[in-house]
């Protein structure tokens, strides 16, 4: 059983909240004007600011979905991790001073400092709720996703009880709470994700196998004969969706049903076949859920799925359990072997829907190797298109933090260029340290022996219980305030888009100070609320991979416009006009016309989609400057000519 | 954008670009060096990912301390250059 909601952690839970939103509230109160609602009156300091970048950005798809990627598929998780802090040098080298000296409240700020132009604030307004919503998706996923274990609830009330939060944390604070939300969150987030580091490394590694271990069966087929004679299992013969897979499916005596597939290995007696229990979850067409055959449950005469994160074979001279240094870490996970899980959507002619999570023994030196996820097939794939989309992935990351909105408002909270810049620089520091552990916590939760194989983004909370329930709580809280902190940003940003860029600057509409800030508060209760719908309905998709649309839709409907003004003399407001338009609904529509869209949003279970390859930054990020330059260079000759 | 920061600025972009840009490409056409181990058994993927994050880490530092206070032209305010010769476009 791996979800049991535990009274230690429940409490500890809503201590963690409790104080954090108290701490929000009595903060807030203090910033009643639209300076102070959006961007905390330039005062905080410096430093505080720069932990609050690490708080704003280390979201839920750093902390649960990169972990959970590397927990699941190996290395490819750290990639993200890569990325996303690449793209901090380009925040820092490149946008950081001049975000500071140009802008007020909004991106738009920036973007517009030179033409003074409604359009230009339209469209980053609008670029700018596109990119914080799609960000929001995965937040409230991952909010969801951390509330289940914790509390017990459904996924779709951790995702309300997050929006509800988040809602009353911005409708009654803006940014000075919020800051001061990102700088603990983002405090705690880092201190206990190195406690946890120093757990798995003291922890070693253990081999786990066989039933008592990991409440898994393996048969041995001593004449590689299906069912072996003499053992009471009866073969069932393939039918139906089950015909052409590898899967073995075995009735034992009382009749129960098993799936298994085979493997061989090397012994000292020689080359040897034997089977591994597969778990299968069936969702039938009544809307009864079985695990492998029996009502799922707890009680007496139903199953659970077993958790799953095992070492299989660990190198000669290694002592089991014995504490590894940093280096040591890998380089013992190198020579081991650790058993990684497939899966396979099987649905009968009933319409029941069966999942099968299969046993894959890996050798460690593969799941520390780059291009094992299918996201990084294109590493180890011999078609352009694939290695295309690789590249077009690393280039989307590269270029989006430094393009996403709720991370460039945050350059108004400090009182000048040198305060952003330094604050950044403890941004990178922070953050650079934290990706650091993620290859150690996602290393660790795959062979913790604890993670739900429904469910990669649990895998950094479920590592924290396989160490202690307090650790556990505590990481949960964490993360959850973590869900806050981001989603807030996200939030924040959103609604000085719609208050600042789109009523005040395009639609002319005159309000008072304390009338715009009433207005930012009606934005943000219904972005939120969009939030937690969107929130539901894409459960079950693995955060880290939606963060990485959100950065290819930033960086190319906002980072063309933003290189080009500080680097151009040419570019005119039409020019920006137009490339932030074009790179946003470019990269909005290469995505929704994907293959992962396809099957994953749409429902079309292997569609190959409309456009080559997923990720469309390599496509739609020069296509939004070529946009830019050809616009200006038409719309200034037109300038010239009159 | 010619103020010393900025030029400071791009040249450690540029630098750092080039790290990003070999681990990327390394990555993508040439897996099998990734999986080379040659030091302390650990291998090339991992030691070229932590010494990307710790040269980001290095460079921003470097950055930090051979930038100028507040190295522009103007004022800090947006509302300054709404005469159309703003910072943008120096």
């Amino acid at each position: 059983m791996i979800y049991e909601p535990s009274t230690i952690a429940v409490v500890i839970f809503f201590v963690f909240v409790g104080i954090t939103l108290g701490i929000s509230f009595w903060l807030g109160r203090k910033a009643q004007d639209s300076q102070g609602y959006f961007a905390a009156h330039g005062q905080i300091p410096w430093f505080v600011n720069g932990i609050a970048f690490a708080g704003d950005y280390l979201s839920a798809a750093s902390f649960l979905g990169i972990c959970g990627m590397i927990a699941f598929y190996g290395y490819d998780g750290f990639l993200y991790s890569i990325g996303y802090l690449a793209g901090w040098v380009v925040a820092l080298f490149v946008v950081a001073e001049p975000m500071k000296r140009l802008g007020k409240f909004t991106f738009a700020d920036a973007l517009d400092a030179k033409f003074n132009s409604p359009g230009i604030k339209l469209a980053a307004g609008i670029s700018t709720l596109a990119v914080s919503v799609f960000y929001l998706i995965p937040q409230m996923v991952g909010a969801g996703v951390l509330v289940q274990p914790l509390l017990g609830f459904d996924h779709w009330v951790g995702v309300v009880i997050v929006g509800v939060t988040v809602i009353l944390i911005v409708v009654t604070a803006g940014m000075v709470s919020t800051t001061w939300v990102q700088f603990i969150k983002g405090s705690l987030l880092v201190v206990f994700s190195a406690i946890l580091t120093v757990m798995i490394l003291n922890r070693g590694f253990e081999v786990s196998t066989g039933e008592e271990a990991t409440g898994l069966r393996t048969l041995s087929l001593p004449d590689d004969v299906l069912p072996a004679p003499g053992t009471g299992w009866e073969l069932i013969e393939p039918s139906g969706p089950w015909i052409g897979t590898d899967f073995i499916r075995l009735q034992d005596a009382a009749g129960k049903v098993s799936v298994w597939t085979k493997h061989e290995s090397n012994t000292m007696a020689g080359r040897q076949s034997f089977l591994l229990e597969a778990q299968a979850l069936t969702e039938t067409a009544d809307d009864r859920i079985l695990v492998n055959g029996e009502q799922k449950g707890s009680k007496k005469g139903e199953a659970e799925l077993h958790a799953i994160g095992h070492v299989s074979k660990l190198p000669d001279g290694y002592e089991p359990g014995t504490p590894v240094g940093p280096l040591e870490f890998f380089s013992t996970l190198q020579e081991s072997e650790v058993v990684l899980w497939g899966s396979k959507l099987l649905i009968e002619e009933d319409g029941s829907k069966t999942t099968v999570y299969f046993q894959k023994p890996t050798p460690g030196s593969q799941v520390l190797r780059p291009g094992e996820h299918p996201r990084f097939q294109g590493i180890r794939s011999a078609k352009f298109f694939d290695k295309l989309n690789f590249l077009s992935l690393m280039l989307a990351l590269f270029c989006g933090t430094a393009s996403l909105p709720h991370i460039l408002i945050r350059y108004y909270t400090v009182k000048d260029a040198a305060a952003a810049r330094k604050s950044t620089i403890v941004g990178i520091a922070t953050i650079g340290f934290f990706y650091v552990l993620t290859l150690y916590l996602g290393l660790g939760a795959m062979t913790s022996g604890a993670m739900d194989v429904t469910d990669s983004n649990m895998a950094a909370p479920l590592l924290a219980r396989s160490m202690s329930e307090w650790l556990f709580a505590a990481i949960s809280a964490i993360a959850f305030t973590t869900v806050l902190g981001t989603v807030s940003g996200l939030i924040l940003a959103s609604a000085g888009a719609v208050t600042h860029d789109i009523l005040t600057s395009y639609f002319k509409i005159e309000m008072d100070d304390s009338k715009k800030v009433r207005v930012a508060k009606i934005a943000s209760v219904v972005v939120g609320t969009i939030a937690i719908v969107l929130g539901i309905l894409f459960e079950g998709l693995n955060v880290s991979f939606l963060v990485g649309w959100a950065f290819s839709v930033a960086a190319s409907a906002n980072l063309p416009s933003l290189i080009m003004i500080l680097f151009w003399k040419g570019v005119t407001k039409e020019g920006v006009i137009s490339a932030v338009v074009v790179g946003m609904v470019s990269s909005l529509t290469w995505i929704l016309l994907s293959a992962d869209s396809m099957s994953k949003v749409f429902g079309f279970v292997g569609h190959e989609g409309f456009v080559p390859f997923g990720q469309p930054g390599i496509v739609t990020i020069p296509l939004g400057f070529l946009t830019l330059v050809t616009v200006s260079k038409m719309t200034a000759k037109e300038v010239a000519a009159t | 954008m010619e103020t010393r920061n900025a030029r400071i600025g791009l040249i450690l972009f540029f630098v750092y670009l080039a790290l990003y840009g070999g681990f990327v490409f390394l990555s993508a056409f040439s897996p099998d060096t990734m999986e080379a181990t040659p030091v302390a058994g650990v291998n090339v993927a991992i030691l070229y990912g932590f010494f990307l994050i710790i040269a980001a880490v290095v460079l921003s530092l470097i950055y930090g301390l051979v930038c100028d206070g507040n190295d522009a032209p103007g004022s800090a305010s947006p509302k300054a250059d709404s005469t159309g010769d703003g910072e943008g476009s120096k």
